[in-house]
């Protein structure tokens, strides 16, 4: 009887669909007829202007409907609203100025997704480069090239906050241990991109969308707004299924802007499926950090005070609801310490990159990889055992209040650790440690203890605002979620909520929740999860993030089936004689405490409701659905001091992790990894472990393999599944995974968030753990074998005379090539082919129609590329610095299909007997999809390519054929083996 | 300056295809369409090119049902066709003997569902730098039959690869076959590979093959092709030597995942490793 | 020879999941969009287009492949296999399907069916596969939600129960 209830381990009810390939994900359900397909064109260039696109010859191609452009977006829409006070203009598509390498500049919509491809290599767009900067370094620095010119600082929003004597504390700390950390950019990046679907409706200019997009959120009044319309004409649905989501689906909102206005455009209704390359270039990233954090601690390792200078690197345009990534943790960020005294100050710069936002855990990573790095520091620092300095600073009583406003609601902090230690195994973990030390292996144990937020408050995002914008704006807070319970004249219940589950199991657990209440069993429950903001109730919290399900969500579908067991209880109580208190509800049936032998069904007493209102108790209303609104009453707005109660929910995740590295290859192997969560009731068991170990997976990547890269030249380089590196089963061990559960006093179910805890705590725990076998201080993420043989640092055997001898170490990305060639000809003759436009037009790989455009400046088609891989480009070629016979600056700048590409070096040449030897030193810059898609061979690519050029130019200049210097021929000539 | 690069782009551009019953149909297209066509076979490296739009050519011809492509023989060294899977050659069971290094190198490419489609042939007519078909034709020092109208020419695996993705093919040839050499008494073979992933892209992969008078290594993933070195015996410094110098020589790629420098010290750890496994 | 011109579109026969299927495309069109757009079958999903995510994984003549690498002219009269074909003599679902179930082997469920169609061809092959080589055969799909545990322990449980192929 109790199978299957709340807090037993139920298979879910979605599977079986899902299993047979019956899932309703978005791409899966029917468009309109005649709708037609999108596909964006995208900025090849981190930062330029845009001069002009002409779409004419896209829109000759039959099949092409539309070509939207920047132009539609002011015409039609307004910027997005920016979360603090700044004239920074972000539209749907890109308007005067390109930004990030991925920006959306143009989309063409087509009768299908094939055809608004071919149309895309048939627009034609004027760039003029700007300087970039892809740092956070680089973008608060005074020469900083500014991306908004009008906010006039890439440091959009700063503010300084203090709580306590955070000073004083300082000034008398016994102690001062800090710490300096950055947090990559990486994401969740969920298997399914994102889908929309929008139709326009002239006659009363709404929109109607589906899409799925995690929202709707509080997103759903900021595409509106730049839609110009009310809340109401803009229809958004949600479909059953969504394959993944993990917060990342919320960067799916400025794309259902330019649906809508690609719908109003082409006047059909217009489909867009983002394809995984844009996906990974130009959808979002977690917010890079770069922390310095300081404690001020006592003797016995007590800290008395946090010291936080936090700056996220937040890409191209503040997004919404950026710049929350610094806030979500802020009431909490003396994490699971009873620490009295904060100072913190929060930056936000931009930088030439994809715009930041939600992915699962968000903020909390950022906090959490700085302060837990910081108790393995304190303790070293001062010699005390990390468990004693765990113990001797754990908040201990509950409810407790954070320094920053927090309001811790339940919890067994040391209990947590000490179930993680015994169950875990430590003492044997600590024992392999031992063996492994003694053998000369690396092996290390890391530990995190994260405070897990969930729920959270809609007002926290307001603490970027100072007390007195945020008085002119009106307070904001709360965290409200929605249930309806509905039960049909034939006595079946069925739930709506306003959230939009992307794998977590809402049907299964709103069943348990409703069942339990209502004395049915969960396959009696039809739980809907499609989610339309015109039918439905929904508020502005309504989504999935922030954990809120367990909590909030479930916890409203508890309160909305208890109104209508209460209801249906009532009229049970008048045909039983019983008082209405005392009726039972089990398997279908109702009846009176005590009396279980005169029943009544509980679908006979709920048809009442709709067959026979006038039978009704007095007072009772007609038919039986009922709609929960449910808002944390602890969650208040920011006060004038700042303090921010940033969640309803706050759970407690204790981790151990021992690690063993490979010496030889940097390979860092997780031993085991223990995970001991309290997460105040689990509703279903089963299902928690499920978040449980997705989230250490995720944790695991961002520890290891996982960062969108980019070069220097702020190209992108982590385009494909083969670059941005998800781990597998052979890289993804099982966590041993254990719980206790102090139920919150907070949540209407006791329950609290799980799922983002793993992200905030395995990236911690893993960089403690190698932190711990390398026996260093400041590592960096994700710990790739290469940084992780960095960190243990043996030097490399010297290059033995007559090899080549090492370069400096270029940098993964930068492209340099360098190198030589012997010419059979004199310097005169060579300088003289190189500055002629005919043996130019020749010595340029696959280069057709020359054309001189100036003095020394050439326009030129090029075929570039290797193998079968080759683009044609528009080139600009220039010569430069001419020095005859001896050196010149040859300089080439084009744009393909494929992305943008640049070269610049100086040649130089000496005569050699009859000969000449050319040598020359070249930097390249590769941007756009070749660098995002190839990285792996892009500098192989580059020096190819350069070194063609010069190739031609021997083999132009007559026999003998040319000698290249390589050292590989010497070398092997040398041992015996041609190659 | 116009014509911008990247968007969404993840389908092909038009292409005829031609689906030919044998090499006979292949080779006249070949010579017909030249650098226009490509020749379609498991299609795991060409279809992401194609689908990402970076290679575009006007005709596929599809060699996948030519039955005198399918087969793998055995005569003096392991024939085998271009239409055979990687899966299919994996399986042979005599392969352990015939071919310990193949043997030993085919589960580390790629993934079992990709094995199951891609081809032999196509792997090594694609000369990634960092695949392992080609460096172990490299190693044993395997020969390619590319075939034109004009007959066939016979290529040593050192004359075949010639650079990143680059091959001697000629734009009228077809890869219709590549043979791998046969154990030799008395020589043992190995394999190892560092990878980020399992089924990733070698960062550094090694083949070896030892008798007691020499040591033949192949290192692929570094240079812009496999790398081939022959020593007598050695044994001790004198091997940490060689490996040494080998690392030097080669024209090491950094890349977003590997630098050079890493990429030289897995040449001399792995082959410390992998040789003096094979030597004792 | 058969060729099959650009830009047109072509009749293309085959046979899906048992029973003969037909529609039309032009040559360029990929298995994963010809299934999923043209057929109806919607089961196949799609994740990357690149042949790594492993979403998309059919099965052609019984070999698991990558439909975003497979284009649907090559399939014709080939007999091609996907996640709506699994299910037991009585429609219900296989014990594969259902040891997923029970293991909490997916979440959002949209890998899932790619997976499947990889497991019931690799325990054709591999009937008693240990651990390492399950991993192995799962590295060719990448999962976001499940951290991989589940599957590999609903793969191991279904080939340790029966110790035959499952039903394909």
């Amino acid at each position: 009887m109790s199978a299957g209830r709340i807090g037993q381990p139920l298979e879910r009810l979605e599977d079986a669909a899902l299993l047979r390939g019956a899932g309703r994900y978005a791409d899966d359900l029917a468009c309109s007829p005649g709708t037609l397909h999108a596909a964006f064109l995208r900025s090849p260039h981190p930062h330029a202007r845009l001069l002009a696109v002409d779409a004419r010859e896209a829109l000759a191609l039959p099949g092409v409907h539309a070509v939207v452009t920047g132009e539609d977006a002011v015409r039609w829409t307004s910027p997005f609203v920016v979360g603090v006070k700044q004239p920074m203009e972000h539209w749907c598509l890109a308007v005067d100025r390109v930004r990030y390498v991925g920006e959306p500049v143009a989309l063409v919509v087509a009768c299908d997704r094939y055809v608004a491809e071919d149309a895309l290599e048939r627009i034609r767009v004027s760039y003029e480069t700007l300087p970039h900067v892809v740092t956070i370094e680089g973008a608060i620095a005074a020469e900083a090239p500014l991306l908004h010119e009008k906010v006039g600082s890439n440091v959009i929003a700063e503010r300084s906050f203090r709580y306590g004597e955070p000073e004083a504390a300082f000034a008398a700390a016994a102690h001062q241990v800090s710490i300096d950390i950055s947090y990559p950019r990486n994401s969740c990046t969920p298997i399914e991109c994102g889908v929309v679907m929008a139709e326009y409706a002239a006659d009363d200019g709404s929109y109607d969308v589906l899409s799925n997009f995690m929202g709707p959120f509080s997103l759903h009044a900021v595409m509106a707004l730049a839609l110009g319309v009310p809340g109401a004409r803009l229809r958004h649905r949600s479909p059953r299924d969504s394959g993944g989501s993990f917060g990342v689906k919320q960067s799916l909102f400025p794309y259902i802007v330019a649906i809508c206005l690609a719908a109003r455009k082409a006047g059909a209704p217009v489909k867009w499926a983002e394809d995984r390359l844009e996906h990974l270039a130009a959808a979002t990233s977690a917010t890079a950090r770069c922390t310095t954090l300081k404690a001020a601690v006592a003797d016995n390792g007590r800290i008395d005070a946090l010291d936080y200078d936090q700056i996220d690197e937040c890409g191209a345009y503040l997004r919404a609801p950026e710049p929350a990534t610094l806030y979500r943790m802020h009431g909490a960020l003396t994490g699971a310490y009873a620490i009295p005294n904060l100072s913190v100050r929060n930056r936000s710069v931009l930088t030439n990159k994809t715009p930041t936002g939600l992915v699962r855990g968000f903020g909390g990573p950022q906090v959490y990889f700085a302060l837990e790095r910081l108790m393995q520091r304190i303790a070293i620092e001062l010699d005390i055992d990390l468990f004693e300095v765990y113990r001797r600073n754990f908040v201990q009583s509950f409810p407790y209040r954070a320094a920053a406003g927090a309001l811790y609601d339940s919890g067994d902090y040391a209990a947590a650790m000490t179930l993680a230690c015994e169950r875990g195994g430590w003492s044997e973990l600590k024992a392999r440690q031992e063996r492994a030390r003694a053998e000369g292996r690396l092996y290390g144990i890391g530990c995190a203890a994260v405070v897990e937020p969930s729920i959270s408050n809609m007002g926290y995002i307001t603490t970027a605002l100072t007390a007195e914008e945020r008085a002119r704006a009106g307070p904001k807070n709360g965290a409200i979620a929605t249930a309806t319970v509905n039960v049909d004249p034939l006595g079946a219940v069925s739930v709506i909520v306003a959230s939009t589950p992307a794998g977590q199991g809402h049907i299964t657990v709103l069943a348990q929740v409703v069942a339990e209440t209502l004395g049915l069993a969960p396959d009696d429950i039809v739980v809907n999860v499609e989610l339309d903001t015109q039918k439905d109730a929904w508020s502005v919290a309504a989504g999935n993030y922030s954990s809120r399900f367990a909590g909030a969500v479930a916890g409203a579908a508890h309160l909305a089936a208890k109104r209508i067991r209460n209801r249906i209880a009532g009229c049970a109580a008048q045909q039983l004689g019983a008082p209405a208190g005392d009726m039972v509800f089990a398997d279908g049936k109702i009846f009176a405490q005590g009396d279980p032998q005169r029943t009544l069904s509980f679908r006979r007493v709920a048809g009442v409701f709709h067959w026979a209102p006038a039978q009704l108790p007095a007072g009772e209303t007609p038919a039986l659905r009922e709609t929960a609104f449910w808002s944390a009453e602890s969650l208040a707005a920011p006060d004038d001091a700042d303090h921010i109660n940033s969640s309803a929910a706050y759970g407690f995740v204790f981790d151990l992790c021992a690690v063993e590295i490979e010496r030889d290859t940097g390979r860092v192997r997780v031993d085991r990894y223990v995970s001991a969560h309290d997460a105040g009731r689990l509703l279903n068991p089963l299902l928690a472990d499920g978040q449980v170990r997705g989230g250490f997976a995720q944790g695991l990547g961002a520890a290891l393999y996982e960062e969108f890269a980019y070069s220097s030249d702020g190209a992108f380089l982590s385009g494909t599944l083969v670059d941005y590196l998800v781990p597998t089963a052979c890289e993804t061990p099982d966590p041993v995974i254990l719980h206790m559960e102090s139920p919150s006093p907070f949540t209407p179910l006791g329950a609290k968030g799980i799922g983002e805890g793993n992200n905030m705590s395995t990236p911690a725990a893993i960089a403690n753990a190698v932190a711990d076998a390398l026996d260093v201080r400041d590592v960096r993420l994700p710990l790739t074998p290469q940084r992780v043989l960095d960190l243990i640092g043996e030097s490399e055997p010297d290059a033995p005379v007559g090899t080549r001898q090492p370069q400096p170490e270029s940098g993964a990305n930068v492209l340099a090539a360098s190198g030589s060639v012997t010419i059979a000809a004199a310097p005169q003759t060579v300088f003289a082919a190189l500055t002629d436009v005919q043996s130019l037009a020749r010595i340029i790989p696959g280069c057709s129609q020359l054309q001189r455009v100036g003095a020394d400046r050439y326009r030129a088609e090029v075929v570039l590329g290797v193998g079968p891989v080759k683009a044609r480009y528009t080139a600009e070629i220039a010569l430069s610095a001419l020095q005859p016979p001896h050196s010149l600056c040859l300089e080439g700048r084009g744009e393909s299909m494929l992305g943008a590409a640049h070269g610049k070096g100086t040649v130089r040449l000496e005569a050699v007997g009859e000969g000449t030897r050319l040598s020359y030193e070249y930097h390249t810059e590769i941007t756009g999809k070749i660098a995002a898609v190839g990285s792996r061979m892009l500098e192989g690519a580059a020096r190819g390519v350069i070194a063609g050029i010069f190739d031609r130019l021997a083999a132009l200049l007559q026999a003998p054929a040319p000698r290249r210097v390589s050292w590989w021929r010497r070398w092997t000539g040398r041992a015996g083996e041609g190659s | 300056m116009d014509r911008p690069g990247g968007g969404g782009v993840v389908k092909p551009p038009a292409f005829d295809y031609v689906r030919v019953d044998s090499a006979d149909e292949a080779v006249e297209l070949l010579a017909r369409y030249g650098e226009d066509a490509r020749v379609l076979a498991g299609g795991q490296s060409l279809v992401p090119m194609l689908n990402m739009r970076l290679a575009q050519p006007r005709v596929l011809i599809d060699i996948t049902r030519c039955a005198g492509l399918a087969s793998i023989s055995c005569e003096g060294a392991l024939n085998v066709g271009a239409a055979v899977t990687q899966a299919t050659l994996e399986q042979r069971r005599t392969l352990q003997t015939e071919s310990p290094l193949l043997a030993c190198a085919l589960p580390y490419i790629s993934h079992f569902q990709v094995r199951s489609r891609g081809t032999v042939c196509g792997s090594i007519a694609h000369a990634e730098p960092s695949a392992e078909l080609p460096l172990v034709l490299a190693a044993l020092n395997g020969r390619v039959t590319l075939r034109s109208l004009k007959g066939r020419r016979e290529l040593g695996a050192d004359a075949f690869l010639i650079g990143m993705l680059t091959t001697a093919r000629r734009a009228d040839e077809i890869v219709e076959a590549v043979q791998f050499p046969l154990l030799a008494h008395g020589e043992r073979q190995g394999f190892t590979e560092f990878s980020l992933r399992h089924g990733d892209f070698a960062v550094v992969a090694l083949a070896a093959s030892v008798t007691s008078a020499r040591i033949r290594l192949a290192v692929g993933g570094v240079d812009d092709r496999p790398r081939v070195v022959e020593w007598p015996m050695l044994t001790g410094s004198a091997l940490d030597d060689g490996l040494n110098e080998l690392a030097w020589t080669l024209d090491a790629r950094d890349d977003p995942h590997a630098s050079a420098r890493q990429r030289r010290q897995l040449v001399r750890r792995l082959g410390r490793k992998l040789i003096g496994g094979l030597c004792t | 020879m058969k060729q099959y011109a650009a830009g047109e579109k072509h009749l293309v026969k085959f046979v899906l999941n048992g029973r003969p299927q037909q529609g039309w495309c032009e040559p360029r069109m990929l298995l994963s969009d010809f299934l999923r757009h043209e057929l109806g079958a919607t089961g196949t999903h799609v994740g990357c287009e690149h042949g790594v995510c492993g979403a998309c994984t059919v099965r052609i003549n019984d070999e698991p492949a990558r439909a975003c690498l497979t284009f649907a002219v090559q399939m014709e009269g080939a007999r091609v296999d996907t996640v709506e074909g699994l299910h037991d003599e009585m429609g219900g679902l296989t014990e594969l399907q259902r040891a997923f179930r029970r293991h909490h082997a997916l979440q959002c469920g949209f890998c899932t069916p790619g997976i499947l169609m990889s497991c019931t061809a690799f325990l054709q092959r591999t009937p008693h596969p240990d651990e390492k080589q399950v991993r192995e055969m799962l590295s060719g799909h990448l999962c976001r939600c499940t951290g991989y545990g589940g599957i590999v322990k609903a793969i191991l449980e279904v080939a340790a129960g029966r110790g035959e192929a499952p039903h394909a």
